[in-house]
């Protein structure tokens, strides 16, 4: 069996992947802890690696027909720096991690990985982000809510990769993320919130909600959001008792070793509560 | 599988399994006993190298990744200038007590310096907040760093 391949270009990583059962692996920084096996030993795979981080082509950022296109393998480092990044992106990014494995760390890998507690799904799931997954014979474009299934399941097929992120074009001029977590920069998040909002002359023109880490996967509301569109910031400002009663009843995170279920639908409702007192 | 690359100025080209950790590679096959394994979960920073002059976690890199690319160890930083320069300063600032974390320390201060050569507190405070140390609170190491920054204007 072979260990691995590096391409090199997207096309040969493609033929690849056609033709072997393969794991691709971008800057490895989930892979290599979720594989590892103790100290000094080389973590296990159970199938030849597939090295993509280095590939050109998953490594640019480029605006096409107004939207932001991003490759699968941009450093979270780079989009922090990236002037064609949202400001919402980078203070997501910020968070995550640390310096050091940030710049190892990819955006693809982030969503590939599909953990509910993933720190770019909340921003990526409220601007209705879009996916460009791609085989050496077939191409699409999918919804990242369509993507990412269930905790660590994502719809990949055997012979893909995903390549681009689309961030369509579209100005918020709130925006708010937060995350708790145990230690500010590192451990995976306990609860996150991302809300951004479109507010002119006082009227809600848009808004977007997401919570990370309180349900199998993101939990985003388009009924909830629709009700709020449209309407005075008084108005919303009035009603936020009543937009967190039924947002409550879709948070449903769970026990785990980072934190309890109680204390994650505490704080996220609280998260919201936050962000809607700000609009103005 | 064959990887080529520079380590500390010269090129290696090895024979491995593309899935074993740099971290491993770096302490047991070079010997290069700077690098540190505190974790192996990229969580404590003990392992932090350079990577084209950035700082890395050796521990979460699998060797597959490093064709082409310039890693750069305490082993060899420890021989410029800048070195000389944090090293002077960490010790007049008491940065240093056990030593475990020093190396991952020193090469995330590097990086940080090369990128912004007059970080403010929060900045550096960022810049490690990938490194952990259980003997100094961390203050003395802000000092540290700041210190250097200062003493070595125009080396970065
Ligand atoms: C110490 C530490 C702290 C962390 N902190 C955070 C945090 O705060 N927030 C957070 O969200 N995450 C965090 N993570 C998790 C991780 O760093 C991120 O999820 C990162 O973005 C993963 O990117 P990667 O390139 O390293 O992924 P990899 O490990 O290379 O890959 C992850 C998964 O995605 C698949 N994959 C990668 N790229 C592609 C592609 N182009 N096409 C198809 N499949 C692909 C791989 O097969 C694998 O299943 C942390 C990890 C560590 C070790
Ligand atoms: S050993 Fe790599 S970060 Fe702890
Ligand atoms: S000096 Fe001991 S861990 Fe930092």
């Amino acid at each position: 069996m072979v260990d691995g391949f590096r391409p090199a270009d997207l096309q040969e990583a493609l033929e690849f992947r056609a033709r072997h059962p393969s794991i691709p692996i971008a800057g490895g920084t989930d892979l290599m802890v979720q594989k590892a096996r103790g100290f000094g030993l080389k973590p296990d795979f159970n199938k030849p690696l597939l090295f993509i981080g280095h590939l050109r082509k998953l490594r640019q950022i480029s605006v096409r027909d107004g939207n932001i296109h991003i490759g699968a393998g941009v450093l979270l480092s780079e989009l922090i720096i990236n002037d064609k990044i949202s400001e919402a992106l980078k203070m997501a990014v910020r968070q995550m991690a640390s310096p050091p494995s940030r710049n190892l760390a990819t955006i693809g890998g982030n969503i590939c990985n599909a953990s509910p507690a993933g720190d770019t799904l909340p921003y990526l799931y409220a601007v209705d982000a879009k996916l460009i997954l791609k085989s050496v014979s077939s191409e699409r474009i999918i919804h990242i809510g369509k993507f990412i299934t269930d905790p660590k399941q994502n719809t990949l097929e055997h012979d893909e990769l995903l390549t681009e992120i689309i961030i369509p074009n579209k100005i918020f001029n709130v925006s708010y993320y937060k995350k708790v977590g145990q230690r500010k920069g590192m451990s995976l998040t306990k609860a996150s919130f991302q809300g951004l909002a479109d507010i002119k002359n006082s009227n809600v023109l848009d808004i977007r909600i997401a919570f990370g880490s309180v349900a199998p996967i993101i939990v985003r509301s388009r009924e909830i959001e629709a009700s709020i569109i449209g309407k005075p910031v008084s108005e919303i400002n009035a009603a936020v008792p009543e937009i967190l009663k039924k947002y409550a009843t879709l948070i449903r995170p769970i026990d785990d070793a980072r934190s309890s279920a109680a204390y994650r639908k505490r704080v996220s409702l609280r998260l919201l509560e936050d962000f809607l007192s700000k609009l103005s | 599988m064959k990887i080529e690359f520079v380590l500390n100025d010269k090129k290696q080209v090895i024979q491995v399994d593309p899935a074993s950790r740099l971290l491993d590679i770096l302490r047991d096959d070079f010997e290069l006993t700077s690098v540190k394994e505190g974790c192996g979960e990229g969580e404590c920073g003990a392992c932090v190298v350079l990577m084209d002059d950035k700082a890395v976690n050796s521990c979460l890199i699998p060797v597959g990744n490093i064709e082409g690319r310039h890693i750069v160890t305490m082993e060899s930083f420890r021989k410029t200038e800048r070195y000389k320069v944090i090293e002077e300063s960490f010790l007049e600032a008491g940065s240093v007590q056990c030593g475990f974390c020093t190396p991952g320390i020193v090469m995330s201060t590097e990086s940080l310096l090369r990128e912004n050569p007059k970080p403010g507190d929060n900045e550096i405070r960022d810049a490690l907040s990938g490194n952990l140390c259980r003997c100094t609170g961390y203050n003395m190491i802000i000092k540290g760093v700041k210190l250097a920054a200062t003493r070595g204007k125009g080396l970065w």
